[in-house]
C-alpha cells in the first residue's frame, strides 16, 4: 500500500517574545497509508496541531520548520513555492478546524461559502459544485441537504456546523483530511452524531486523514493507527487496538489511567446521622430579559428547580449547553436574580444579589469558574489574587496572611514560589489550582465549581479531581460540580442530577448512574460517552438508549 | 504554546525603549522650562526690545524677534507654561473624570450607565469652540476657566472610550467572582478593570493632549485663549504667520514647539513600559 504523507525527521522551531528560540517538534518521523486514518494524541503543548498544520505547508506565526520534509502525495511541503501551497491546500489537502463557529462567516450563506474552495481553485463550475454540496450534505447526514446551504450559520447547529465545515473542506476532493480536534467543543450527544457523519464518509470516499485530538476515546473510535506525542516527539505508535489495550509508554499508560477513574466509593465517607442539608434550593425559575407581566423573565432559563445538598457531599449536574447548568450556579450565587422560588442555606433564605446578602453568607458559599485564564485577573501577581479573600472576609494583613497564603499554596500542591508570578506565567492546571485556592481563602463551606476541568488535559484534569476529592475529606466541604463531562461527575460526586432544557429531569446516586438512568434524556446522555473500545461506535446502533434518545430529541 | 522564561524580569519589567526615554526626556525638558520660565528668559515677555520686526537669530535674540519687535526665545519659554500647563492639567482632569465614570457605568450597568451615557452625549454634542466662546465671554478668560472649560468638552470623549473598555472587561469571569465575593464598586474598578484598561487609556491621554492642544491655539486665535501680551505657543503662531513669507523664525519656533510636545508625548505613550502597556496581554 501507497504511503500519502510521509513525514521524515521533521523539526519546527518557534522563537518566543524574548527572542529565545525553543524547538516544539523534535524530529518527527510518521506516515499515513492510502485511505487510513492516523490520530496524533498529546496534551497541549504537545506538538500535535503543529504536526498537523505542516501539511498544509502552514506553521503559525514565529514558528518556522527548520528541518525535516513533510511529504504528501509525493511533494514535499516544506521546500514548496508559497504559490505552490496556495495550490495544495484545499484539493490536496483539507482542514477540519476546532471550532466551525470561527471557520465561518456569519454575514454569508452556508452554500456560499462552502463552495468557495471550488470557486478559488477553478475546480468546477459553480452550479455543478452547488450539486456537488449537496451530495456531500447528505453523505453528511445533515438535515434538509437541498435547503440548508441557503441558510446563515448561526441558523444551524454547532453540530451541524460542524459537519458543514467537513462539507466545506471535501469540496475540492482533497487526498488527505486534517481534522483539529473538530468534536471538541461538542455535547457529547452531538459528537456521537459528528463522528458518525466523519467516518462514513472517510470510509466510503478511501480517504486518508490526520485527526488531532487530546481525547483518547473519541480517536479510539475513528483512527486505524494512533500517535502518542509528547513535547514535541513521537512517544509511541501503534494500531488503536494495541495503544488502549497494551499501551508500552508510561504517557500513555497515564492518558489511558486518567480515563478511568477510580470511582467513588460511598461508604468510606464519615456516616453522620442524620443528612444534614448545607443548600436547599426549591421551585426555582430564573431567565434572562425583560420580565413580563406574569412575573417571569422573557427568557425562561431554568423552570422549577428543586435540588437538596448534603453537607460534605457532591452532587453533580450534567447537561448539555444550553439546558441552565450554568445559570444555575449563577442563581445560587446570587449573580442572577430568580424570577420565582428560593434559595436556602443552612435553613436560612439568602437574598437574591449578592448585595442582599450578609459577607457570612457570601464568604460560605464559593464559585470557581470553568476558565482559569479569564477567572485570574492577568495584572495580578498569584500572591494577591489569594491573599484578597483573606483581607476582605477575614480581615487579615500583614504577616499572618502572607502564611496564610503560603498555606493555602501549599494546600493546592503548588510551591510557595508561585506567589510572585502572573497567571499568564503558569500553566493551564496550576491556574485552576490557583482558582481553587482563591475559593478556599474564603474558607467556604459550599463550593459551586462550574466546569472546572473542561478546559483541560485529560491527565492535568485528573490531577485537579483527585485534589479536589483530598480536600473535601480533609476540610468537609460540599460541592456542586456542574459538567457536561460524565466521567469526570463519576470520578467525585456521590449523587447526580440531569438537566434538560432548563429542568431537573432526574437524580440518583452516582453508583446507579450507568444502570439505573430512567429518563430517556439521561439514559441518551449517559450511553453517548465515548468508551475507550474501538467498536464502541460502530455499535451504539444497536444500543437502544441511544436509538430512542435521538428519534426523541 | 507558551514556553515560561524563568529570566523574563528585564523584558516585562520596567525597560523602556530608546524612543521612549526621548519622548520622555523632550516632555521632561519643556516641564522644567514652564516651570523655570521667569528665571530664564531674557527678556520680560511684552516688552518691544528690537526697532526691527521679524528679526532674524542673532546673539542677543537667539531665535529672533516677532511683529512687534519682541523676543522670541523670552515668549517661547513664557508660552511654555500655558501651553504646557494648561493642556496637561485640562487633560489629566479630562482623563480621570471620563475613566472614573466610564468604569463605573460599566460596573453598576443598569439605569445609570444609559442616564449618564445619553448626558455625556448631549454634552458632547455642543461644538467645542462654540461652547468655550460661550464660557469665555460670560465669565471672563483665566487659567482656570480655559482648564475646566477644555476638561468638561474633553471628559465625555474619555468616558466613552473607557466605558467600552471596561464593558469588556466587566464581562470577564474574575470581575464576576469578585462581585459573587461581594466586592463593592470602587474596589471592583480600582483593583480589578483599571489596571486591565489602562495601556488604551494611557494612549487616548496622549492623543486627547494632542487635541487640547490645538483646541487652545483655536481659542487663542479667536482672542479667548491665553490673553495679551501674554502668549501660548499656538497664539505665537497665529500672531506672528505674516513672518512666513520673510523666512523669520518667529512663526518657525512655536511649531516646532508645539510639534516636539505632541509628538513627544506620543512617542513616551506608545513605548512605555510593556509592564503599564501591554498589562492585559
Amino acid at each position: 500500500m501507497g504511503k500519502i504523507i510521509e513525514i521524515r525527521d521533521l523539526r519546527v522551531e518557534a522563537k518566543t517574545d524574548s527572542g529565545r528560540v525553543v524547538e516544539i517538534i523534535k524530529g518527527v518521523d510518521l506516515s499515513v497509508a492510502d485511505g487510513e486514518i492516523v490520530a496524533l494524541i498529546g496534551e497541549s503543548g504537545s506538538g500535535k496541531t503543529t504536526i498537523a498544520l505542516t501539511l498544509l505547508g502552514h506553521t503559525r506565526p514565529g514558528c518556522a520548520i527548520t528541518g525535516g520534509e513533510v511529504v504528501v502525495a509525493g511533494r514535499d511541503t516544506v521546500t514548496m513555492s508559497e504559490a505552490q501551497k496556495r495550490a495544495l491546500r484545499g484539493t490536496e489537502v483539507a482542514y477540519v478546524p476546532q471550532s466551525a463557529a470561527a471557520a465561518f462567516n456569519p454575514s454569508k450563506t452556508i452554500m456560499d461559502q462552502v463552495v468557495e474552495v471550488a470557486k478559488i481553485h477553478h475546480l468546477m463550475p459553480l452550479p455543478e459544485a452547488r450539486k456537488k454540496a449537496v451530495e456531500l450534505f447528505k453523505a453528511l447526514a445533515l438535515p434538509e441537504p437541498e435547503t440548508i446551504g441557503q441558510r446563515y450559520p448561526h441558523q444551524v447547529s454547532g453540530g451541524q456546523l460542524q459537519r458543514l465545515s467537513a462539507a466545506m473542506a471535501l469540496i475540492g476532493d482533497p487526498k488527505v483530511m486534517v481534522f483539529d480536534e473538530p468534536t471538541t467543543a461538542l455535547d457529547v450527544t452531538t459528537q456521537i452524531e459528528v463522528l458518525r457523519a466523519f467516518k462514513s464518509v472517510m470510509r466510503e470516499r478511501g480517504m486518508a486523514g490526520i485527526y488531532v485530538s487530546h481525547d483518547l476515546a473519541v480517536v479510539a473510535q475513528i483512527a486505524d493507527r494512533i500517535v502518542v506525542l509528547k513535547g514535541g516527539e513521537v512517544q509511541e505508535v501503534g494500531t488503536a487496538e494495541t495503544i488502549i489495550n497494551q499501551p508500552t509508554h508510561s504517557y500513555t499508560k497515564a492518558l489511558i489511567e486518567a480515563f478511568h477513574p477510580k470511582g467513588r466509593d460511598p461508604d468510606a465517607r464519615p456516616e453522620s446521622a442524620e443528612p444534614q442539608p448545607i443548600l436547599k434550593v426549591s421551585g426555582l425559575t430564573a431567565g434572562y430579559g425583560a420580565v413580563g407581566s406574569d412575573g417571569l423573565p422573557k427568557f425562561v432559563i431554568l423552570k422549577d428547580i428543586d435540588l437538596e445538598l448534603e453537607r460534605g457531599r457532591s452532587l453533580g449536574v450534567i447537561g448539555e449547553s444550553g439546558s441552565g447548568k450554568s445559570t444555575l450556579a449563577r442563581v445560587i450565587a446570587g449573580l442572577l436574580p430568580a424570577a420565582k422560588g428560593s434559595v436556602a442555606m443552612d435553613g436560612v433564605s439568602l437574598g437574591q444579589r449578592t448585595k442582599d446578602r450578609s459577607k457570612e453568607e457570601l464568604r460560605k458559599l464559593q464559585i470557581v469558574f470553568q476558565l482559569a485564564d479569564t477567572a485570574l485577573n492577568p495584572n495580578k501577581p498569584v500572591g494577591a489574587i489569594v491573599a484578597r479573600p483573606l483581607a476582605f472576609y477575614h480581615g487579615m494583613g500583614g504577616r499572618e496572611r502572607e502564611a496564610e497564603v503560603d498555606r493555602l499554596l501549599d494546600m493546592v500542591r503548588l510551591p510557595k514560589a508561585l506567589r510572585h508570578r502572573l497567571p499568564s506565567e503558569l500553566s493551564g492546571g496550576q491556574k485552576q489550582r490557583i482558582n481553587f485556592a482563591r475559593a478556599l481563602a474564603a474558607r467556604p463551606e459550599l463550593i459551586l465549581c462550574d466546569e472546572i476541568t473542561s478546559a483541560l488535559d485529560t491527565v492535568v484534569a485528573a490531577a485537579i479531581l483527585e485534589l479536589l476529592d483530598e480536600l473535601q475529606r480533609e476540610l468537609g466541604l460540599t460541592y456542586m460540580f456542574i459538567s457536561h463531562d460524565l466521567s469526570t461527575v463519576e470520578a467525585v460526586c456521590d449523587r447526580v442530577a440531569v438537566m434538560y432544557r432548563g429542568e431537573k429531569v432526574e437524580e440518583m446516586p452516582t453508583s446507579r448512574m450507568q444502570s439505573g438512568a430512567e429518563h430517556p434524556y439521561s439514559k441518551l446522555l449517559i450511553a453517548s460517552v465515548p468508551k475507550l473500545d474501538t467498536g464502541w461506535l460502530d455499535g451504539l446502533h444497536q444500543n437502544p438508549a441511544i436509538s430512542e434518545g435521538m428519534n426523541r430529541a | 504554546m507558551t514556553i515560561t522564561n524563568p529570566g523574563r524580569k528585564g523584558r516585562f519589567g520596567w525597560h523602556m525603549n530608546a524612543v521612549g526615554i526621548i519622548g520622555a526626556a523632550i516632555i521632561l525638558f519643556w516641564m522644567v522650562v514652564a516651570i523655570a520660565a521667569p528665571w530664564i528668559s531674557p527678556y520680560p515677555v511684552g516688552k518691544i526690545v528690537d526697532f526691527d520686526y521679524y528679526g532674524p537669530m542673532s546673539s542677543q535674540f537667539w531665535l529672533g524677534t516677532d511683529y512687534l519687535g519682541r523676543d522670541m526665545l523670552s515668549r517661547v519659554l513664557m508660552g511654555a507654561r500655558y501651553t504646557v500647563g494648561i493642556s496637561l492639567a485640562a487633560v489629566t482632569l479630562a482623563c480621570f473624570v471620563g475613566v472614573t465614570l466610564g468604569m463605573i457605568a460599566a460596573v453598576i450597568g443598569g439605569w445609570f450607565d444609559p442616564v449618564l451615557s445619553r448626558f455625556l452625549d448631549a454634552l458632547n454634542s455642543i461644538p467645542s469652540l462654540m461652547f468655550g466662546l460661550v464660557v469665555v465671554a460670560s465669565v471672563g478668560s483665566s487659567m482656570t476657566v480655559l482648564v475646566l472649560t477644555i476638561a468638561v468638552l474633553y471628559a465625555p470623549g474619555s468616558y466613552r472610550f473607557a466605558r467600552a473598555l471596561a464593558v469588556n472587561v466587566n464581562a470577564m469571569d474574575f470581575v464576576t467572582v469578585a462581585r459573587a465575593r461581594g466586592e463593592g464598586t470602587i474596589y471592583t474598578i480600582r483593583e480589578e478593570i483599571f489596571p486591565n484598561i489602562i495601556g488604551p487609556v494611557l494612549a487616548d491621554f496622549g492623543l486627547r493632549f494632542v487635541f487640547i492642544v490645538l483646541l487652545l491655539s483655536g481659542l487663542s486665535f479667536l482672542g479667548l485663549g491665553v490673553q495679551p501680551p501674554n502668549a501660548d505657543w499656538g497664539a505665537l503662531v497665529r500672531e506672528n504667520i505674516g513672518s512666513l513669507s520673510f523666512g523669520a523664525p518667529a512663526v518657525i519656533v512655536p511649531s516646532i514647539a508645539i510639534a516636539s510636545l505632541t509628538i513627544s508625548v506620543n512617542m513616551l505613550i506608545d513605548n512605555l513600559p510593556r509592564r503599564i502597556r501591554d498589562r492585559s496581554d
